[in-house]
């Protein structure tokens, strides 16, 4: 069975993947982690995943990122050989190096000169509003400054698409409402695409231009909606709680399917 | 700024929430009050010893010219401070301790990393390093001998034994506790091969290499001693061999003197070696609140 949903334009999507299958281990114990999913970001586009536990949408982030390599189907990227920064729930900082330092290192691998970097770092750290900060460490910092230097970390690829892995799930809702302002203000002004999984429905309908529902093991794509609620949004509004309502009234049911 | 709360948060919002965040971080103590406290039970515990000590001498235990008291070792320690034979000794010593642990780093690193990164050899050497750990350095001696005489090479043999295995140890232990999850990120990031190791793998591993460094020295020492006592090089005078000759002219005073040098060598190696992991961990971000 393959579930496809592909976006309306014609232009080459940002992140394309084509009946991509993935299985771990082996024989009886094989589990069946993606069952053909298909499915399109265009640039610029804001997508979210949505699902319950063991839906593989980390699996998924993995296999685009490039850290993993699908069993089945093609996973392309727009761009050159790095073309998907990744983000994860935590922070993932590198705890010897400054903050400024981490935010340094992607540039440092891509062999940009010196001067260049220092004027990047500034940039990025601004860009974060977390400009005094780079002399610090990461342990000096809080979990929603950490995790706003590791969107500057990412960020310093350059790359068109980013990937986040419920990057604001282990955060306090005050600090993640404004977070969903400040990644919302720099994906728009940086044209970035991106594919946010998250677990969390409000979220998704808070941020997303088309939500994505995954089924659990395997992970197949049972819904998909476009919001078309106009930004800015806030997370209490009448019309998020209405998109919220029914892509929780689907995942109940898929998560219900499996009790029985 | 009450308005704009309904469009966007503004970054004053967000500043505030970071000074808010930050606002909780205590002020640590003074460098001298710290230094204090770390030093007076230091201090106290060795004017109880030397207490001990001379109560015992008072006893009458022993005959005093083999066990002296604390006065007369102390002021032979002062004479043996401007002795040239002591420094002389000890510049051997600590030549061949520079010598033989500069060789135990080099071997143990090289065998750490390839235990770690090669899965047949984890197999084949894994359990082997922590066997060869266990195994006391003074029984290396007979072979050492027979292989290269009374000679520093048997010496240097011993010493490298006794304090490899530590540090490839200690390497094996930081290269597989390495989160997974900053591999990850340092992959994503563009650190793949050989840069993975030098800007992600090493530095995450340094706390544990440290630590396999500083239990090395400890062995590295321990052997270099039993080494100088048991091989006599007539021409070279040693810590050891100058301990040996102590104990043949039963020159009790002076051989306690000599031990209290080795005793004060070993921990001044130690302590810079804790310094340096303190001094890692502080970094990290990994101290507790004891400051240990």
């Amino acid at each position: 069975m393959t579930s496809t949903t592909t976006t309306p334009s014609s232009v080459t999507p940002a992140v394309a993947l084509d009946g991509v299958t993935k299985v771990y281990g082996r024989g009886a114990q094989a589990v069946l982690a993606l069952d053909g999913v298909s499915l399109d970001v265009a640039p610029g586009e804001f997508v979210c995943l949505v699902g319950a536990s063991g839906c593989g949408k980390s699996t998924l982030l993995n296999l685009v990122a490039g850290l993993d390599r699908p069993s089945g189907g093609q996973v392309r990227v727009a761009g050159s050989e790095q073309s998907a920064g990744l983000m994860f729930q935590e922070p993932a900082l590198f705890p010897w190096l400054t903050v400024a330092a981490n935010v340094e290192l992607p540039l440092r691998l891509r062999g940009l000169p010196r001067a260049e970097r220092k004027e990047r770092v500034a940039e990025l750290l601004r860009t974060v509003h977390l400009g005094e900060f780079g002399g610090r460490r990461p342990h000096e910092l809080s979990g929603g400054m950490r995790q706003r230097v590791a969107l500057a970390r990412t960020l310093a690829l350059d790359t068109p698409v980013l990937l986040m892995d419920e990057p604001f799930g282990a955060l306090d809702a005050m600090t993640r409402d404004i977070l969903h302002d400040e990644l919302e203000r720099i994906w728009s002004e940086r044209q970035l695409s991106v594919l946010f999984v998250t677990h969390n429905v409000r979220e998704a309908a808070r941020l997303a231009d088309r939500i994505i529902l995954l089924s659990s093991r395997p992970g197949r794509i049972i819904y998909s909606t476009r919001v078309d609620i106009p930004r800015p949004r806030r997370i209490d509004s009448a019309e998020v709680a209405a998109i919220a309502a029914e892509v929780t009234d689907r995942l109940r049911t898929e998560v219900g399917r499996h009790g029985q | 700024m009450a308005s704009d709360t309904l469009a966007r948060t503004g970054s004053g919002t967000l500043s505030g929430l970071d000074a808010l965040d930050l606002a909780t971080q205590e002020k640590a103590p003074s460098r001298l009050g710290r230094l204090w406290s770390a030093t007076w039970p230091k201090i106290a515990a060795l004017a109880l010893a030397l207490g001990i000590w001379q109560i015992v001498v008072w006893t009458g235990w022993k005959e005093p010219w083999a066990l002296p008291g604390p006065v007369t070792v102390l002021s032979d320690l002062g004479s043996y401070l401007l002795t040239s034979a002591l420094w002389d000794g000890l510049a051997t010593t600590a030549r061949r301790a520079a010598v033989g642990f500069a060789a135990a780093l080099v071997v143990g690193l090289l065998t750490g990393l390839a235990v770690a990164r090669i899965r047949v050899l984890r197999a084949a050497l894994g359990s082997m390093i922590t066997a060869l750990q266990t195994m006391p350095s003074i029984a290396w001696f007979p072979l050492a001998i027979l292989l290269f005489q009374l000679s520093e090479q048997a010496i240097f043999f011993v010493v490298v034994l006794g304090a490899a295995p530590s540090i490839a140890n200690g390497v094996i232990h930081g290269v597989d506790y390495v989160p997974p999850i900053l591999i990850r990120a340092g992959r994503n990031i563009g650190a793949r091969g050989l840069n993975l190791y030098r800007y992600v793998i090493a530095p995450a591993a340094l706390p544990a290499i440290v630590a396999g460094l500083k239990q090395g020295w400890a062995f590295a020492w321990r052997s270099l001693m039993a080494g100088e006592l048991l091989v006599v090089i007539a021409t070279k005078t040693s810590i050891g061999a100058q301990l040996t000759y102590a104990r043949e002219l039963s020159e009790a005073p002076r051989l306690i003197a000599i031990m209290i040098v080795i005793l004060v060598i070993g921990l001044l190696v130690d302590s810079a070696f804790g310094a340096a992991d303190k001094a890692i961990r502080r970094r990290w971000g990994v101290l507790d609140q004891a400051g240990n």
